[in-house]
């Protein structure tokens, strides 16, 4: 086969994506198309993962056996969907350990919403029914995202979130129709929560340097004020029906938009936390590091073992 | 990285018998019982599977895409091994 | 006998439970993304255990107490668990040698359960045999891959094996409770309870390449409620919403 040349294979590239055939792992692909896969999977892997730290928070005080049962199973899925996608990840030529030492050393971003601290009870019903939410509205597009490794990823992903998004809820509808105290406390998760959760989907349209050509690409489907806007279109009937009262002043309904007006994020206190000042941000990447620096033994020991075992049966089989 | 990591492995799952084994993903360990066990408590959290193969990444050889054309292809024009190729007249059954 | 029988109830319920417990502190700083989710799902196995023989201690006991009542708003003194089972994470080999103790005295105990004669007990014995069988052989094969892995591994888990060996000991503490349901069938066979136990435990070290220590002291206490200091604080997690919000629902 003669060798083609770039701008040739660009436009095939181009052509398969216009219509809709996935682009598997050894495809050719621009570079530029693999560098953005593996910062945005990879990104999307470390939210996972640093997004178990303040779910887990509360595990060991939920309040009954079952919500303990049930935070369990949801936080360990989380290290599931980072594992997917952090072997999605490795389908493009990243090593998983290299991506992570990204995030340690602070070069690699994740979803700001983890550097905020959970501080009641509530908080856990807050991020499983705003963060979970955010992230599936999030996700759900992702599932037809022009990379096959990273859509099957999401679609098992987004297979096991629904289960995360309804416990969280439930937990807010119970905390709501509970005692004065109890629904007190889940007025305040929702009024710390829902700013962040609006931030989730990242700066608007305008300021996103990324989203055009991840739309090209079909990396991304719809824009990040798009997103935001069917989130809290969904979200705000749903905290009606619960008795609880989104903390925004300008939130109002438009007949003629269909939508409902909602008030400016705090872009300021966004890029504050993406940058690391949020209140959590060193908390979250020290628990990081740290368990990955105390299971560094064990690994090495599992390693030796099989090396050894290896040895062993080859001298018992020759 | 200074330090090894483990090997990485393919998982394949079988959903129910009957069906055969689907590949699902991949994970780290750092020996095939391990890896096995890992399959099992990442990829059947949800009774997804019933038997699991696990197979080291290194020993997977896949064909090459840019051969695509010349290994699949061939195929397309071989309309005669389908059976929507022939003719068969109303009032034949069973075949 | 309801009495012996609500205290041996206990017994079962508060092992898984406080080791379930103490295995859901992993989660999220395990050594590895794999081995994190492996140990939660040890650690959620064994909070169903606990769920369902407290779920039949409350009723046994006949005071309108439920699973949640007695996990929850017990004190300390009345819970039931090994010293064991209590002990802190330490690091990974600590935690996997506590598992392994354990795991090699639930086996064979769950396999003796399925044949008692109380029938819940053999139920819930049957499902937790399952999953105790997966246990034992996860914390096995870590004990010898850490026992015949590097030397640090070797002397880290040889240490948390010395350490622990006191404790383990108090896994054949037995008394009147024993005793009465024995007699009355709901606890069969246990007369080899401790050799199989011991078969299972130094084939294993002998595979780790690790040492049995010669300590015979029982360190021993838990089953009449008399705990280290440790149980206090996991009580004061596990209790604290109940504790602070008295008479509520979740």
């Amino acid at each position: 086969m003669k060798e083609l040349n770039i701008d040739e294979l660009k436009r095939r590239f181009q052509e398969k994506i216009d219509n809709d055939i996935k682009i598997e792992p050894k495809d050719w692909m621009p570079d530029d198309y693999r560098q953005t896969l593996i910062r945005q999977i990879s990104q999307h892997a470390h939210s996972e993962v640093v997004g178990m730290l303040p779910e887990g928070n509360w595990i060991t005080r939920a309040p009954n056996l079952r919500r303990k049962a049930v935070l369990l199973a949801k936080v360990q899925d989380e290290a599931g969907h980072g594992l997917y996608l952090y072997s999605a990840v490795e389908t493009l030529g990243a090593d998983r350990e290299e991506t992570i030492d990204d995030l340690h050393s602070g070069k690699a971003k994740y979803s700001s919403i983890f550097n905020y601290p959970t501080l009641t009870w509530a908080d856990m019903g807050a991020v499983g029914w705003l963060v979970d939410g955010a992230a599936i509205m999030n996700q759900v597009p992702l599932c037809r995202c022009s990379y096959g490794p990273y859509a099957r990823a999401m679609v098992r992903v987004c297979k096991e979130e629904s289960f995360h998004q309804r416990q969280g809820f439930e937990i807010m509808m119970k905390l709501a129709s509970g005692t004065p105290e109890q629904k007190a406390m889940a007025q305040d998760a929702l009024n710390r929560f829902w700013w962040p959760a609006l931030m989730m989907f990242g700066p608007n349209d305008a300021d996103s340097k990324h989203t055009q050509q991840s739309m090209d690409w079909k990396i991304k489907r719809h824009t990040n004020d798009e997103l935001r806007q069917q989130f809290v279109d969904i979200t705000v009937p749903q905290a009606e029906m619960i008795g609880l009262e989104i903390p925004d002043p300008d939130l109002k309904w438009n007949e003629e938009t269909g939508h409902y007006d909602f008030g400016e994020i705090n872009w300021d206190e966004f890029w504050q936390v993406v940058q690391g000042n949020g209140p959590c941000n060193k908390d979250r990447i020290d628990a990081r590091r740290k368990a990955k620096e105390d299971g560094m033994w064990v690994r090495e020991a599992a390693n030796a073992y099989a090396e050894k075992r290896k040895a062993r049966l080859a001298k018992k089989a020759s | 990285m200074s330090k090894k990591e483990w090997p990485l492995w393919e998982v394949f799952i079988r959903s129910k018998q009957g069906l055969s084994h689907k590949h699902v993903g991949s994970l780290r360990a750092a020996d095939e019982q391990m890896a096995i066990e890992n399959a099992r408590d990442v990829y059947t959290r949800r009774s997804e599977g019933i038997s699991i193969w696990v197979v080291a990444s290194a020993n997977v050889f896949a064909s090459d895409p840019n051969e695509a054309d010349s290994l699949y292809e061939p195929a397309n024009s071989k309309v005669y091994r389908h059976p929507t190729f022939y003719d068969v007249p109303d009032g034949i059954e069973h075949m | 006998m309801e009495k012996a029988l609500f205290e041996y109830l206990l017994r079962l319920g508060d092992d898984s439970l406080i080791l379930g417990h103490r295995l859901s502190e992993w989660c999220g700083h395990g050594p590895i993304l794999e081995e994190d989710i492996a140990l939660t799902n040890l650690s959620l196995d064994l909070i169903g255990q606990a769920t369902s023989f407290l779920d039949y201690a409350g009723k046994v006991e006949g005071k309108g107490r439920s699973e949640d009542d007695l996990a929850f708003l017990r004190f300390d003194k009345d819970y039931r668990n090994l010293l064991l089972v209590e002990r802190p994470n330490g690091d990974f080999g600590v935690t996997i040698m506590r598992q392994f103790l354990f795991d090699a005295y639930r086996k064979p105990l769950f396999e003796r359960l399925v044949h008692s004669s109380d029938e819940t007990i053999a139920a819930i014995a049957a499902k937790s045999l399952k999953e105790t069988k997966y246990h034992l052989k996860h914390s096995s094969e870590w004990v010898i891959r850490l026992g015949d892995g590097t030397e640090e591994s070797h002397e880290r888990i040889q240490e948390a094996l010395n350490d622990l060996w006191k404790y383990a000991a108090e896994i054949f503490y037995e008394d009147e409770v024993d005793a009465t349901l024995k007699e009355a069938g709901v606890l069969p066979n246990m007369e080899t309870l401790r050799a199989d136990w011991e078969e299972i435990v130094y084939s294993v070290l002998k595979e780790a390449t690790l040492e049995t220590p010669d300590n015979n002291w029982k360190q021993e206490g838990g089953r009449k409620g008399l705990h280290t200091e440790h149980l206090g604080y996991i009580l004061a997690e596990l209790q604290y919403m109940q504790r602070a919000y008295p008479n509520m629902e979740w």
